[in-house]
């Protein structure tokens, strides 16, 4: 399953000799971790969709706020935190 | 039946569907390729307000459901036979194998696990340095990147324990294969919103071009959805074939170059089999030769006979697109979402358990 949620950066660390930098991303929330390898650009404050633990693209807040509502309303919020589906 | 009332964007709902019911003249036949995308439909009830010239067929775009029977039954014996610890995405565990399900491998005392993410995967290995772990690494091309990075992960920390079954499955080979099929009704695509999020729309133009046929890639909301439509009916009524982008605010030309870097990394392409479909070629990503050390389809030696599909699931006519769920004699009888017979009745993405779930009796669009 392709869906992703839209999360607020809250902070960010860098593992394996500051090559590699997990961020704690929130879901209304819900704080899980994710890594930004796949966005080099993205910083604290900033809103992305998590993929599978991956952060795969920036949103604006905006498009954030409404797209997470609507997971929320369909039920999956929940579903895609805890057990991933692809 | 779903109300317009219940919509947020209900004004916005009812203009896209005021708008198809005054654009469309004759009978399309639309695909929609992901299988969020199937299941937002039937789960909104958007099937049902459309024009009945409409026709929707969905796609094959559940990795869960293409997912070959041999690739669960060898994560079953790795689980099993070879006291791995198999880790999985949940929507993989209740899909039948040849015998049984990895739910059932585990309720068994396999060691299965369900995850968040395949990185989870990686700690699990390294916390286990006794134990081999592996992941079983399904999804079309939104998944595969974070798949790779699992592997270049447990490359960085040095983990010998590590290594994933692949099923990667590629969206443009296959939509190649359904328009090359000579028994083809599909006049035009719903592309899928999150896969061009990583992939851009590079490989899109030439599918329009070659078959003449319009892609318009789109987001997964009911006004995402219905916005897609209004735009691909617009083309099929013009004669037009053109690559439309209704998801811009997500998905942009170039797609993701830092995700298709890391793929690019683990893995080559390679010939898939989709369960339902064949093996369709150059549909796949595995592991390349450098890191087969991270392929547990080379690590470990899997001795299984290939086992026969279900005589009486017609999952494959259902993904390809020939035949709706509820045109099935087992649908909803001998086939529930409980007691599933094949993998779409199964994964929340399938066709089946979305019809099964969500649809009213004779809300549906017949085929």
């Amino acid at each position: 399953m392709c869906l992703a949620i839209p999360g607020k950066i809250q902070s960010i660390e860098t593992i394996h000799n500051g090559t590699v930098r997990m961020a704690k991303v929130s879901f209304g929330g819900i704080v899980k971790e994710a890594s930004l390898e796949m966005l080099p650009t993205a910083d604290v404050g900033d809103y992305v969709l998590v993929h599978v633990g991956v952060a795969i693209s920036k949103v604006d807040e905006a498009e954030a706020a409404k797209s997470f509502e609507y997971l929320k309303d369909i039920g999956e919020i929940d579903e895609l935190i805890e057990h991933t589906q692809v | 039946m779903k109300y317009l009332t219940e919509y947020r964007d209900a004004d916005v709902v009812e203009k896209y569907i005021n708008e198809l019911h005054k654009i469309t003249t004759q009978h399309w036949n639309i695909m929609e390729v992901c299988g969020g995308q199937t299941h937002s439909l039937v789960k909104n009830g958007l099937l049902s307000m459309m024009p009945d010239k409409i026709n929707m067929i969905h796609g094959p775009g559940c990795p869960v459901c293409v997912t070959p029977l041999n690739l669960i039954d060898k994560a079953i014996y790795l689980a099993e036979e070879k006291n791995v610890i198999l880790c999985s995405f949940g929507d993989m565990l209740r899909v039948p194998g040849s015998k049984k399900s990895l739910l059932e491998a585990k309720a068994n005392g396999a060691d299965v696990r369900i995850l968040y993410s395949p990185l989870e995967a990686v700690k699990i290995a390294k916390d286990n340095p006794n134990r081999e772990v592996v992941f079983f690494a399904v999804g079309f091309e939104t998944t595969a990147p974070a798949n790779a990075l699992s592997v270049l992960h447990a490359a960085r920390e040095g983990l010998k324990n590590y290594s994933i079954l692949t099923s990667h499955v590629l969206v443009p080979p296959a939509m190649e294969a359904i328009l090359s099929d000579d028994t083809n009704i599909v006049q035009g695509f719903l592309g899928a919103g999150h896969v061009c999020t990583i992939m851009g729309l590079e490989e899109y133009y030439p599918i329009v071009e070659n078959y003449k046929t319009p892609i318009v890639v789109t987001g997964f909301e009911p006004v995402d959805l219905l916005q897609g439509i209004v735009m691909l009916i617009k083309q099929l009524e013009k004669g037009e074939y053109k690559l439309e982008n209704q998801y811009s605010r997500v998905v942009n030309e170039n797609g993701n170059e830092a995700a298709r870097n890391i793929m690019e990394q683990v893995f080559e392409t390679s010939s898939r089999e989709w369960r339902g479909i064949g093996t369709i070629p150059y549909s796949g990503f595995d592991v390349k030769k450098e890191l087969e050390q991270f392929d547990a389809n080379k690590k470990f030696t899997i001795n299984i006979p290939k086992a026969e599909e279900s005589k009486e699931c017609i999952a494959g006519e259902v993904l390809r697109g020939k035949k709706k769920p509820n045109q099935c004699p087992m649908f909803g009888t001998k086939c529930t979402p409980t007691f599933p017979l094949g993998a779409p009745m199964v994964s929340s993405e399938g066709a089946c358990a979305a019809y099964y779930h969500f649809s009213q009796a004779g809300e549906l669009q017949e085929a």
